[in-house]
């Protein structure tokens, strides 16, 4: 199974490189950056790789949007792209939308209780509870948990 | 489709499959439409009521091995939505809505107590959707439906976790952590999905069997497996990917931590289980390697670790959340035997498992509405004062360790069975030697509850009936299940044979 | 509050082309492009507009939380409900063709509208519950001190 870099595998698989750079793109902002907002960014466009790559796959080459014609007379020569993935997606997005809107709810909850929402100072606002807790009732392992 | 074909007019009774998704799902927004603190309760009981009956229907008729298909809409599978029951899934609806059922009633007096009452609406709603999405999960037929039923319980579930803020402010980040890592996993789990229905062009579980075991294994397909394994260990807390697990357990209020640890990752490892044994065939080689060279080994890494740190723990709920850990390794351990009595062991454990954690957990509930906290220096010595919450207590820790005449030594004496079956002798004795270790930490439980002498000044009053019956009823499942043996060993092997019947059994 | 007089005076305008909009998306989808998603989150854009514009207090008057809460919970009965009933014909769940045996097709034009317009009010008020839960907080910071 040996690989050529030849122009029609990098261009034919265009989709697929760039639902690799988004997904991997994604997945890096939400463990890199400290800010809850900029994970939930992070979380959106690792979501929207996944969107796209239903979508591309969709694509059927030289096929029309798959709209029922009004007068119901299917021409049986058109081609038409597959609308199962459109319709997949949809509900992916909608689920995308209700994460999203719970993850920033939360964030507001978060700087309303904590003051911050950047991960570094909520780490050490929890290890000073812990500390404290620890120092009433005992010491116990697994440190912010 | 339905518009050409002459139509029979369907009963109620074969409309149960739907019904059992249904019944929750509507009274979610009817809580919320009729608003009035008083209704709300019963109303979410009413539902759960309901839906575990239904849910005992349908196993009455699937115990023999028959399968219920349902289509949505009319539209026949694999291009429609199917719902589809068998003796498996029949077994975690059950095993869900029972729950759910006993869960409700504890709740009304927890809730009260944690949860400021303009909320309890809308966390009774809430309550109902996550119930909902576990048995959609459960019941679908469809890869897809999968995805959405498991993100309708994602999401309620994050909020019902955010809920313990009004009691400690850590449930928020507890709550985010657990979206950040729930929504990787959905995600790496539908772009698995993805890749199958690249491969196949289908969605529906049986075909997708069928076509997988049609073209053989090829890269997307491995790609597709591989995702899929990951996105559910995610929501599993699988060893290395269990990190959201304790604090989301720890710091949600008393009644969603019980559902939870009862549930939730039940219902996960049920998906992973179709997916690992019915969609994909368990004979490839691939997929042969990723159970035994990867799961395998975290699987015992979880027995160990988690029970060592359950051990060093202050705090009692904490405790019981990183054993819950340990369990799944047992579970995970038996699946990854990918033998019969292995599987077997592993459904019995996971209902075994179930029943165990809920008496445990409602345990320190009660506990924690009487002394406000689950610290052991706080809830020392309240085996006096509250003698028969302690006892269930007990009953349940004896479970957990696995004594002989409760519910958890059935399925640990299978799972070692299964490892001498297989002549990988060490693993048994590994799992003696893990069973030591939650010696230890359920030890200390009885030591702060039993041996400890109160503190000054607390004399707490025994809890109220509505907590104290459900956790009886737990406990006492505890102690039936580990003395009538084959009724869980019968219809856990029923479903060992069916999932590894692999394809052939779903169709 | 005199100021921005050509924003609002646009909104004005606005405001009713798009609701006409959403109506339009939402009742044509069965043929074209659209559906309640879509017409839904239109729709939403006009109130999140108008409050953005006028004022959240303005916006509430005019669509109070309280109604809005009860027509998120309303659209998903709606919808449901529409099952329930062809699951009551004696059809299965969702089965549109239960509404007119004899013409099912016609049937599923009515099964496809009834759920349409319970997704359409359910997003409606899912969007603008979203804006009113964020609009809603008391700021940290107040204007002046930007």
């Amino acid at each position: 199974m040996g690989f050529e870099l030849t122009q029609e595998y990098i261009l034919g698989h265009l989709n697929y490189w760039l639902f690799s750079v988004l997904m991997m793109t994604g997945l890096y902002i939400v463990v890199a950056k400290g800010n809850l907002v900029k994970k939930i960014v992070g979380l959106n466009i690792f979501q929207t790789s996944v969107f796209m790559l239903y979508i591309s796959m969709g694509k059927v080459t030289d096929g029309t949007a798959p709209i029922f014609p009004l007068d119901m007379d299917v021409d049986p020569d058109v081609i038409y792209s597959n609308p199962l993935p459109h319709v997949l997606i949809l509900t992916a997005i909608v689920v995308g939308v209700a994460t999203t809107a719970l993850g920033l709810a939360l964030i507001v909850r978060i700087q309303e209780e904590f003051n911050t929402i950047e991960e570094d100072d909520i780490l050490k606002i929890e290890r000073a509870i812990v500390q404290t807790e620890n120092a009433i009732h005992g010491d116990a392992m697994g440190g912010r948990a | 489709m339905s518009a050409e074909s002459t139509h029979v007019a369907m009963t109620l009774s074969d409309h149960l499959p739907i019904l059992q998704i249904l019944v929750p799902l509507v009274s979610a927004p009817l809580i919320v439409l009729i608003g009035s603190r008083r209704l709300t309760w019963s109303l979410a009981f009413i539902a759960s009521v309901l839906s575990f009956g239904i849910a005992i229907l349908l196993l009455m008729q699937v115990i023999d091995g028959s399968i219920i298909s349902y289509q949505i809409g009319g539209w026949a599978p694999p291009l429609g939505i199917e719902y589809r029951v068998d003796a498996t899934n029949a077994f975690v609806l059950l095993l869900v809505t029972g729950i759910s059922t006993l869960v409700l009633p504890y709740a009304r007096e927890s809730v009260k107590s944690e949860i400021p009452a303009k909320h309890h609406t809308l966390f009774y709603a809430a309550f109902m959707l996550c119930l909902t999405g576990l048995l959609g999960v459960t019941i679908t037929g469809d890869a897809f439906n999968v995805f959405v039923f498991l993100e309708i319980s994602s999401l309620s579930t994050y909020v019902l976790i955010a809920q313990g803020s009004y009691r400690d402010k850590r449930a928020l980040t507890a709550a985010y952590d657990y979206l950040i890592m729930g929504t990787i996993g959905a995600t790496f789990f539908v772009i698995g999905l993805g890749m199958l229905y690249m491969a196949t062009g289908t969605l529906n579980m049986a075909d997708l069997a069928d076509r997988i075991a049609d073209q053989g294994s090829n890269r997307t397909v491995r790609a597709a497996f591989a995702f899929i394994v990951v996105g559910m260990g995610l929501k599993i807390a699988i060893y290395p990917l269990h990190l959201w697990l304790p604090r989301a357990y720890t710091f949600a209020p008393s009644a969603v931590t019980v559902f939870l640890a009862a549930t939730a990752t039940k219902v996960a490892i049920y998906v992973l289980l179709r997916f690992t044994f019915s969609v994909f065939q368990p004979s490839f080689m691939f997929e042969v390697n990723t159970l035994e060279f990867i799961i395998l080994p975290f699987a015992i890494l979880a027995m160990f670790a988690a029970s060592f740190i359950a051990i060093f723990q202050n705090d009692f709920k904490r405790m019981l959340a990183y054993s819950s850990i340990a369990q799944i390794g047992y579970m995970l351990l038996g699946i990854s035997l990918l033998t019969e009595t292995g599987l077997t062991a592993a459904i019995a454990h996971l209902f075994n498992h179930g029943i165990t954690k809920a008496t445990l957990f409602m345990g320190v509930g009660i506990l924690a509405l009487r002394s406000g906290g689950s610290f052991y220096n706080r809830i020392q010595g309240m085996g006096k004062s509250m003698p028969w919450t302690s006892a269930a207590i007990v009953i349940g820790g004896l479970s957990l360790i696995g004594v002989p005449g409760t519910a958890g030594f059935i399925s640990k004496w299978v799972l070692v069975e299964a490892t001498i079956e297989k002549g990988w002798w060490p693993l048994s004795v590994l799992i003696v030697l893990s069973s030591l270790l939650a010696v230890i930490y359920v030890w200390r439980v009885i030591e702060v509850l039993y041996l400890k002498t109160p503190l000054a000044g607390t004399d707490y009053r025994e809890a109220p009936f509505s907590m104290l019956i459900p956790m009886w009823i737990m406990a006492l499942a505890c102690i039936y299940f580990g003395l009538a043996t084959d009724v869980t060993l019968t219809a856990s092997r029923a479903a060992a044979q069916g999932l590894l019947a692999g394809s052939a059994g779903m169709m | 509050m005199r100021h921005h007089l050509i924003l609002r005076v646009i909104t004005k305008l606005l405001v009713g082309a798009i609701m006409l909009f959403a109506f339009y998306v939402q009742f044509h989808g069965d043929f074209s492009p659209g559906g309640g998603f879509q017409a839904g989150v239109i729709m939403a854009v006009a109130f999140i507009l108008y409050g953005l514009v006028f004022s959240l207090h303005n916006v509430q008057q005019v669509f109070p939380p309280w109604l809005v809460h009860k027509l998120v919970a309303l659209g998903v009965l709606i919808y449901a409900g529409t099952g329930i009933v062809s699951l009551f014909l004696g059809y299965s769940f969702l089965d549109y063709g239960a509404f007119t045996p004899d013409h099912p097709s016609h049937g599923q034009h009515y099964g496809i509208f009834a759920v349409e317009l319970g997704v359409g009010i359910t997003v409606t008020a899912v969007m603008v519950a979203i804006y009113y839960a964020f609009a809603g907080r008391p700021p940290r910071l107040s204007d002046e001190e930007w």
